[in-house]
């Protein structure tokens, strides 16, 4: 791939993980719903302009926008605190346990007396305009993680609370739930230490471990989630927010290294074509009636509904828009992107792609002379209003004059191909202040509290499994990350009959096969787990049937494993009944062959009772009977 | 710049000639290295830490145990210069004159971002660049008159806001404006209410629950609605205009002597009480709700009364209270007395005795109810009866602390025990109700 030493690669990670707890700063549960809310606010966020122009350019950009914005709550589950109708409650202490639990596990410097502070968010996604976050620990020398490709120092471990979870979004409004606002977060940052794409990823991995072993943090989909921040030596500093996926991310940092080089080569190409800033003065000019000739289906809808068609022109950049900066996505992609994200633009038409929406050339001729340009150029078209016109193509010129110059520092979402797309201008230094609702927090006690007791270190407990159990480094593993080792060595030291693999099989492989059929397995408890084991170790369940016995458990809440085995599988007194109506069937041939019609009356039984019980225990129980019987009637 | 540690953290900052603001380095015994703005440390904090602002914007509390070295690096020289140009010109056109007269409370405050201090307003360039719609409609001029919490005030104060109304109105301003903090604004609004006799243009007082330093205050919708109430509002009277709802999408404009604090938190605290809110104020419009009011009115003459008797005690009964607790009255000199009482107006019998003495001592004891809806009534029951007997005065459905305020106003005009229940019992500014609509309670629905 590329030469990362030589490109200077640098990657530093943040992670964020939700708590297992209640909320940072009320009482509520944190608990997300699925259904719609019952209720909803319409609060605006509001920021002197003097400040925006000169600190914060994102908040600038937000401000621009003159938003409304809609929150959606659930009275029973929702306070006051969240609707930023009352101030907060004093910080969770469990939620500030665990995070300095975990700093302790980095071996990290707590911080002595901890600041809530008030970080400003004007995107919505915070009632109150701003996300309260405390550091709460730093770094020192012996804090950091070793992977294959060298160490990674950590930086920052901080406490902050989630933000509301974005439902809709335009230029206009935003709609936001507020279940998910204010669920405790850890962040911890590391130091761009990483220099290769799979040390992000093992990084990733070992710090999300970290936190797992805590016991105390949320499982499921979004409840860890990466932010990458990426450079290139020549390049600039990008923060890719929001990646769930740990595989995704060496092909994340790559396909970033590769829209850096590319967005290097066009400013190169640019400088060559002569180009200078002041050529991008272009003007916003409508070109309606010079559309009306296309044949295109959404370009004749668009104009019939009342939508007209405005266009920039792009000086010497013909050719350029085309180029292709990741796979499937070209510079023109990132020029809608800032269409897209400042004007709310569906998307963008432009003259490098224009002849595949059915423009012919002399239509595309045509629309570069009307907007003062020739051949060498291009133009940027947005079907709209023209209020909305100006903001997209106003942000198109404004992203494309930058091309000249440098590469931006952004905001970038991540897509499910590995690539990534601009979601907004990376903040400038943030704005933050004092949280003057919470006082000050001496971390001492819980310092002293928490060191005496430090949960087992990952590898430590992965290597425990397999000394203790027999089990190998693969299961251990799977075992660890799939959050159920505790689980799994209550079950093995239960029941020491049942191999220790078999526990640790059915806990990882089997459940995720029985994910992969749909079956939702997040509904089974840890209790029912227990439960078929105690089955299984009485015999009363056989070790084939337990796949299906999750699943059914998994899919009907209302049935009990007791019901499912009564109606379904054996008991002993049920397998007894049919052994001996066997023996009484084959009397003649068992008293014939003795010892040795064991095969024929275990065939016999075992055709009656398989699939309803183990066959071992059967086997057992067949030898003991048929033994019984001969010694009762060669007596 | 002063250095606002004291003790143990003070010697170690003092040594070394650091004062608050500098930009210090602090290195511990465990080898971090952290360096930052030194932040002022309240009063209240212990002396065992000292607070940096580090480069990342955190704040954190070092333990003067951990350290091991501190350093000077620079004199107040990391303080990021927070001043943006001022983009707001104050149009000098035809607008309406509004001043804005500040009694304190966070709604004129800013912060600092550097340090995390508020500070107050010094211009109202600085509140018109947070709010620049109001410069639409109206010429907003800005009076510091006093910086005060709210629960500090005093009659002294509320007279100084009434004399400051009358020489702002008298002079040709089409209606006032009062930054003024929530807990006590509807004392203020009640005795203002008392104090401005003639007034014939509107007097509104304003507020915000959530300070104007968070991206959310409730301030830019209450002062831009104050402001059109002012200038727009066809009422004259002391009006208390806040959010209607949790959203940021009307305010209400609440008669003076009908508003109480309602909520200790929430945006729409402030509710109307046994009538409902004069009027309903969005970005676009003013929808009168409450048709009777004091009108406004070109021209006139607007007198602030200069006087208020301030020792008038007000007592929240309660099953068990016992005489003696009423013998602060005469022991430490007050002249007038408001019971709250319960239902209709009842104190344990008691108490009856003791009411009779201050009475016949020329003591004014008036009666309210802390239910706060409804109206007392002293007829229904003995004990009511027994009070009216001793001398109470009834004043039917007036709040409690409007009845306190009104007494300080009605004995700052006479002693005479008579004229002092004439006027007790006569509605001067709507704090009586003729007709109590059964739409009023619960509050919030009906209208
Ligand atoms: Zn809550």
């Amino acid at each position: 791939m590329f030469d990362y030493r030589a490109l200077g690669l640098k990657v530093g990670i943040e992670i964020h993980q939700r708590l297992n707890t209640h909320k940072l700063f009320c009482n509520c549960p944190s608990l997300l719903k699925e259904e719609e809310p019952p209720l909803w606010f319409k609060r605006r966020l509001r920021v002197s302009r003097s400040e925006l122009g000169l600190i914060d350019p994102a908040a600038k950009f937000e401000q621009l926008r003159d938003r409304e914005f809609l929150y959606g709550v659930y009275p029973d589950t929702i306070c006051e605190v969240e609707l930023d109708e009352c101030p907060p409650l004093p910080i969770n202490e469990e939620a500030l346990t665990t995070s300095i639990e975990v700093a302790l596990m980095l071996k990290m410097s707590v911080i002595d007396e901890i600041h809530v502070m008030r970080k400003i968010v004007i995107d919505g996604s915070n009632t109150t305009g701003f996300q309260r976050t405390a550091l709460v620990a730093v770094g020192n020398e012996n804090s950091y993680i070793e992977t294959t490709y060298g160490p990674v120092r950590i930086k920052t471990l901080c406490l902050e609370e989630e933000s509301a979870f974005i439902v809709e979004s335009t230029p206009l409004k935003a709609k936001y739930k507020l279940d998910r606002l204010g669920i405790p977060l850890v962040e911890i940052a590391t130091e761009p230490d990483i220099w290769h794409p799979e040390q992000a990823k093992e990084a990733a991995l070992r710090l999300g471990r970290l936190l797992r072993a805590t016991g105390k943090v949320m499982r499921g989909i979004g409840t860890i989630r990466q932010d990458l921040n990426i450079s290139i030596s020549k390049g600039a500093r990008q923060e890719v927010k929001g990646v769930q996926e740990l595989n995704a991310i060496p092909e994340i940092i790559n396909r970033e290294i590769q829209r850096q080089i590319s967005l290097l080569e066009i400013m190169k190409e640019l400088k060559a074509r002569g180009l200078s800033d002041d050529a991008f003065n272009g003007r916003i000019l409508e070109v309606t009636d010079l559309l009306r000739e296309v044949s295109t289906g959404f370009v004749k809808r668009a104009i019939s509904r009342g939508e007209r068609a405005y266009g920039v022109l792009l000086p010497s950049m013909k050719g350029i828009l085309a180029k292709e900066i990741q796979p499937g996505r070209r510079f023109g992609t990132e020029l809608s992107d800032y269409a897209k994200v400042f004007g709310g633009v569906g998307g963008i038409i432009h003259s490098d792609e224009a002849h595949s929406y059915g423009f012919e050339e002399d239509l595309i001729a045509k629309i570069l002379k009307e907007l003062g340009g020739g051949s060498e150029d291009a133009f940027v078209l947005v079907l709209s209003s023209e209020k909305v016109a100006k903001l997209a193509l106003n942000a198109v010129l404004e992203r494309a004059r930058l091309a000249l110059r440098e590469i931006p520092t952004e905001t970038r979402k991540p897509l499910p191909d590995g690539n990534t797309s601009f979601s907004r201008p990376l903040p400038g230094s943030e704005r933050m202040y004092p949280e003057t609702d919470i006082p000050p927090i001496n971390s001492k006690a819980i310092v002293e509290k928490v060191s005496q007791a430090l949960p087992e270190y990952p590898e430590d407990t992965i290597a425990r499994l397999i000394d203790t159990y027999g089990i190998s480094q693969e299961l251990a593993e799977l075992l660890f990350d799939s959050w159920r080792f505790k689980l799994f060595e209550e079950i093995a030291s239960n029941y020491p009959k049942i191999s220790p693999s078999f526990i640790a099989t059915t806990l990882t492989s089997t459940l995720t096969a029985l994910k992969r059929e749909g079956i939702p397995i997040e509904k089974l408890e840890d209790r029912t787990f227990i439960e078929i084991f105690a089955y299984l170790n009485e015999g009363r369940l056989a070790k084939e049937a337990i796949p299906e016995v999750l699943a059914e458990l998994a899919l009907d809440k209302t049935v009990s494993l007791e019901e499912i085995v009564s109606e379904r599988y054996m008991t002993m007194e049920q397998l007894d009944k049919i052994i001996d109506a066997k023996i009484a069937e084959l009397q003649r041939e068992i008293s014939e062959r003795g010892e040795r019609a064991y095969g024929m009356l275990m065939g016999r039984v075992m055709a009656e009772v398989r699939g309803r019980i183990d066959g071992a225990v059967v086997s057992k129980r067949v030898k003991k009977k048929l033994s019984e019987f001969l010694q009762k009637t060669q007596k | 710049m002063p250095l606002s540690y004291r003790g143990c953290a003070r010697e170690l900052l003092q040594v070394k000639g650091i004062e608050d603001y500098d930009l210090i380095r602090i290195i511990r015994r465990d080898g971090v290295e952290l360096s930052g703005i030194l932040i002022p440390r309240a009063k209240l904090e212990d002396d065992k830490h000292i607070v940096l602002k580090l480069r990342n914007g955190y704040n954190v509390g070092i333990s003067i145990e951990s350290i091991s070295e501190i350093e000077l690096l620079s004199k107040r020289g990391e303080i990021r210069k927070e001043k943006g140009k001022i983009t707001h010109e104050i149009p000098v056109g035809k607008l309406p004159r509004v001043p804005l007269i500040v009694t304190g409370g966070t709604i004129t405050s800013k912060v600092d971002y550097a340090t995390g201090a508020v500070k107050p307003y010094e211009r109202p360039e600085e509140l018109l660049d947070l709010i620049p719609e109001i410069s639409e409609i109206a010429n907003l001029s800005y009076i510091p008159l006093m910086s005060i919490f709210s629960e500090n005030m005093t009659a002294q104060q509320w007279i100084r806001i009434a004399k400051e109304v009358e020489k702002e109105i008298n002079s040709g301003s089409e209606g006032v404006i009062i930054a003024h903090g929530t807990d006590t604004m509807h004392f203020t609004a009640a005795a203002l209410s008392f104090l401005l006799e003639g007034l014939f243009k509107p007097v509104i007082l304003v507020g915000a629950q959530r300070s104007i330093d968070r991206p959310s205050t409730d301030a830019v919708l209450n002062l831009f609605s104050a402001v059109k109430m002012a200038v727009e509002g066809p009422i004259a009277e002391s009006m208390i205009v806040m959010h209607g709802s949790p959203s940021d999408d009307y305010a209400y404009a609440i008669r003076g002597v009908r508003a109480r604090k309602m909520h200790t938190s929430r945006r729409d605290a402030f509710l109307s009480i046994n009538e409902p809110p004069l009027a309903k104020i969005t970005r676009k419009s003013i929808e009168i709700i409450n048709k009777s009011y004091n009108k406004k009115r070109k021209d006139g003459e607007v007198k602030a009364t200069e006087k208020m008797q301030d020792r008038v005690a007000l007592i929240y009964s309660w099953p068990g209270i016992s005489p003696d607790f009423l013998d602060f009255i005469v022991e430490k000199g007050y002249f007038g007395l408001i019971l709250a009482g319960t239902g209709l107006g009842h104190v344990p019998t008691v108490l009856i005795p003791k009411i009779r003495e201050l009475t016949k001592d020329g003591i004014p004891v008036v009666m309210t109810s802390q239910c706060l809806f409804g109206r007392t009534n002293l007829n229904v029951y003995e004990t009511g009866r027994l009070l009216l007997d001793a001398g109470v005065i009834p004043v039917g459905d007036m709040l409690p602390e409007v009845a306190l305020v009104k007494l300080m106003y009605v004995m700052g005009k006479t002693s005479d025990i008579d004229e002092i229940k004439r006027m007790m019992g006569e509605n001067l500014r709507g704090e009586i109700s003729k007709f109590l609509s059964i739409t009023v309670f619960p509050p919030g629905r009906g209208f």
